[in-house]
């Protein structure tokens, strides 16, 4: 029983991660741009499809040790992916930016570039799953008695450390500055002579490479992929962010947490076929008693 | 003579839509495009309600959709059919067709009622996190609906296919047409009335600036569940009518996707344009047909140019690639939509002469 509830703990501590990371990567557009990137969770399944093509190209082309394929596998998945997520907000979002279009044709064009990266998919690669090669052999590690797989720990350590470099970011750097400046202001950026492109491309970048990092670690946690794979959680991980108070990367770690650990209980404690039911019933309560989300600050607003 | 051009209008359409589909002067998959396209209309001038004239973001619609779908089956159903569920018809069939209304409006009124779901919380959220509320909402209502077993749960909900036989039992008549048909012009009627009354004017004033508008006397909070409930209940509306048509509903037709395509159907006709949703949703639902026929051409073509391999097959998915692409570039070049935020009498002035519309 005891530890039936430590294993819960784990597994929502994992699925909180990769929440989180995703959430992490909408909070810091929203920071910047205002605007919820709805194809974020298209580029989640990006990754996780680039991861796949890397492995089993390093892993075809000769007799690579396998440290060494994640140790190449990695940055290359983060830097494609990030590759994908500019080339999106250069094609689509920077022409209606420029034009001053409303923000709402903004999101429906989000929304549609997620659609055409999903269908793409499915149309050129075939509906069959892919299966994601072993690169690290499963073993259990026994920390003070609880055991735990070492992926699920990659994982969790991962996003804990992403988190404290991203949080270095923007407090302690000088783009991280940036970010925070055009968020408070974006009108006085430019007459401080700091170039908002520049701050937006590299934001964009920044979120992609992390739903990149978080594409690869589920794929290799949950090792089937498909091309609807991103939809579901992407959705999940936007209102895990909201739910933290978009625009706070506290507030998304926060967030995707709580959503791992509501929905891993949830299932703990009732059928599985209420985990939605339940998570999106506390989600929407939270968000009832605290519209602006949990570590929200509501702004004032001017007549 | 002006104030009689719509009605007579109407009637000749009416008579005409009846008339072909009885005599088999269109195939069934016509009729069935021409319901779809009703229903659309329906979908999208009920969300341009919120999302366009009162300028909330709400993709939640097919929640909505998704009650209406649910309850007025599940009435029609206990009325009239013999089913494993209710039992025994409670009346007789030759009252499908003067009560099918009334099943209609069950399921209108249970969609408004769940509308709430979105409406309180608006009263203190608005923009993204209503966004959000919506999202949960339509969430919630799809996996509730999976996890209620004796509607069928994820499996669906059959036995709307007796009612319609019934009905045809009465009368052999396309009644689904009808009802389609009767259900785009009572949207539209009831929309056009909303939105030039004193409460459309108060949804334009919020969508404005809420707090100015509640400066000025504005009830937002009434404002808001009205318009709420009256665009969930039309989305009811029209999902007793998509459920009536096909004869089945399961919980997976309501899916985000489903919202998406509400979404694209308002902002490609325009914000706050109804005569722009009506003709989105007619383009929209053409342009989903008419590449059913296109792709196996662009397949044959792609094949001649040898320029893609000969075991691969350009299927219809392509169709879910081609459309997002299309409305991309259309937002790229002309971001306001087909209609902007005017009618149509706003580009036409002329035809103004013609009709009289309350």
């Amino acid at each position: 029983m005891f530890d039936g509830i430590i294993q819960n703990i784990f597994n929502a501590l994992q699925w909180g991660s990769f929440y989180s990371l995703i959430a992490l990567g909408y909070c810091l557009v929203y920071g910047v741009l205002l605007l919820i990137n709805f194809a974020h969770g298209d580029v989640f399944m990006v990754g996780a499809y680039l991861a796949f093509f890397l492995a089993t190209c390093l892993l075809g082309a000769g007799s690579l040790p396998h440290w060494l394929i994640l140790a190449l596998i990695v940055p290359l998945t983060m830097i494609l992916t990030s590759l994908v997520g500019v080339a999106i907000e250069r094609v689509a979002y920077r022409p209606l930016r420029r034009k001053g279009a409303n923000k709402l044709y903004v999101v429906i064009t989000a929304l549609m570039c997620g659609l055409i990266l999903e269908h793409a998919n499915l149309a050129i690669f075939g509906a069959s799953r892919r299966s994601f090669p072993t690169l690290v052999d499963q073993a259990t590690i026994n920390l003070a008695g609880l055991s735990v797989t070492n992926l699920k720990m990659a994982v969790i350590v991962v996003a804990f450390l992403v988190f404290i470099l991203l949080e270095l970011v923007i407090s302690k750097t000088k783009i991280g500055m940036a970010m925070r400046a055009i968020s408070y202001d974006r009108f006085a950026i430019p007459l401080m002579g700091i170039p908002p492109e520049n701050i937006i491309v590299f934001t964009f970048a920044l979120g992609s490479g992390l739903a990149g990092l978080a594409g690869l670690l589920f794929a290799m946690s949950y090792p089937v992929l498909d091309p609807y794979m991103g939809a579901m959680i992407g959705w999940k991980a936007f209102i895990a962010a909201v739910v933290g108070g978009i625009g706070e990367i506290r507030g998304a770690l926060v967030g995707g947490f709580l959503l791992g650990f509501v929905e891993i209980m949830a299932v703990a404690f009732f059928p599985s076929t209420f985990r939605d039911l339940i998570a999106f019933t506390i989600l929407l309560l939270i968000l009832w008693k605290k519209p602006t989300g949990l570590f929200g600050v509501s702004r004032y607003q001017k007549i | 003579m002006k104030q009689f051009s719509i009605p007579a209008v109407l009637t000749v359409t009416l008579v005409t839509l009846v008339g072909i589909s009885l005599g088999e002067g269109i195939n069934l998959y016509w009729q069935d495009v021409i319901m779809f396209m009703g229903i659309n209309i329906i979908l999208s001038a009920s969300l341009n309600l919120v999302n366009g004239y009162m300028g909330e973001f709400s993709c939640g619609h097919a929640g909505f959709m998704a009650v209406g779908a649910y309850v007025s089956s599940l009435v029609s159903v206990a009325l009239f059919t013999q089913s494993s569920l209710f039992g025994a018809p409670i009346l007789s069939s030759g009252w499908a067709v003067p009560l099918f209304p009334l099943c209609l409006l069950a399921g209108m009124a249970a969609a408004a009622i769940s509308g709430l779901l979105v409406a309180i919380p608006s009263f203190k959220t608005r923009g993204d996190y209503l966004a959000i509320i919506t999202i949960a909402a339509s969430f919630i209502i799809k996996s509730a609906i999976e996890n209620i077993k004796p509607i069928g749960g994820a499996r669906g909900f059959m036995g709307m296919g007796q009612v319609t036989a019934a009905m045809s039992g009465t009368a052999d008549l396309p009644w689904m047409m009808f009802w389609v048909f009767l259900g785009v012009v009572f949207t539209i009627w009831i929309l056009r009335r909303f939105v030039s009354s004193t409460y459309g004017k108060g949804i334009l004033a919020i969508s404005q600036d809420e707090i100015a508008a509640e400066i000025m006397s504005v009830n937002t909070n009434k404002m808001k569940i009205v318009a709420f409930m009256l665009s969930s209940g039309l989305a009811g509306l029209a999902g007793g009518l998509f459920a009536h048509k096909l004869g089945y509903v399961n919980p997976g037709s309501f899916t985000i996707l489903k919202s998406t395509e509400c979404l694209v159907m308002v902002y490609l006709g325009g914000m706050g344009s109804l005569s722009g949703s009506v003709l989105s949703a007619v383009v929209y639902t053409l342009m989903l047909e008419i590449l059913r026929f296109v792709i196996p051409w662009i397949n044959d073509l792609l094949r001649w140019a040898q320029l893609i391999p000969t075991d691969y097959q350009v299927t219809q998915i392509w169709k879910w690639v081609l459309i997002p692409l299309l409305l991309v570039l259309l937002m790229q070049f002309r971001p306001e939509g087909i209609m902007g935020r005017h009618e149509l009498a706003d580009y036409f002035p002329w035809i103004k002469k013609f009709y009289r519309f309350r």
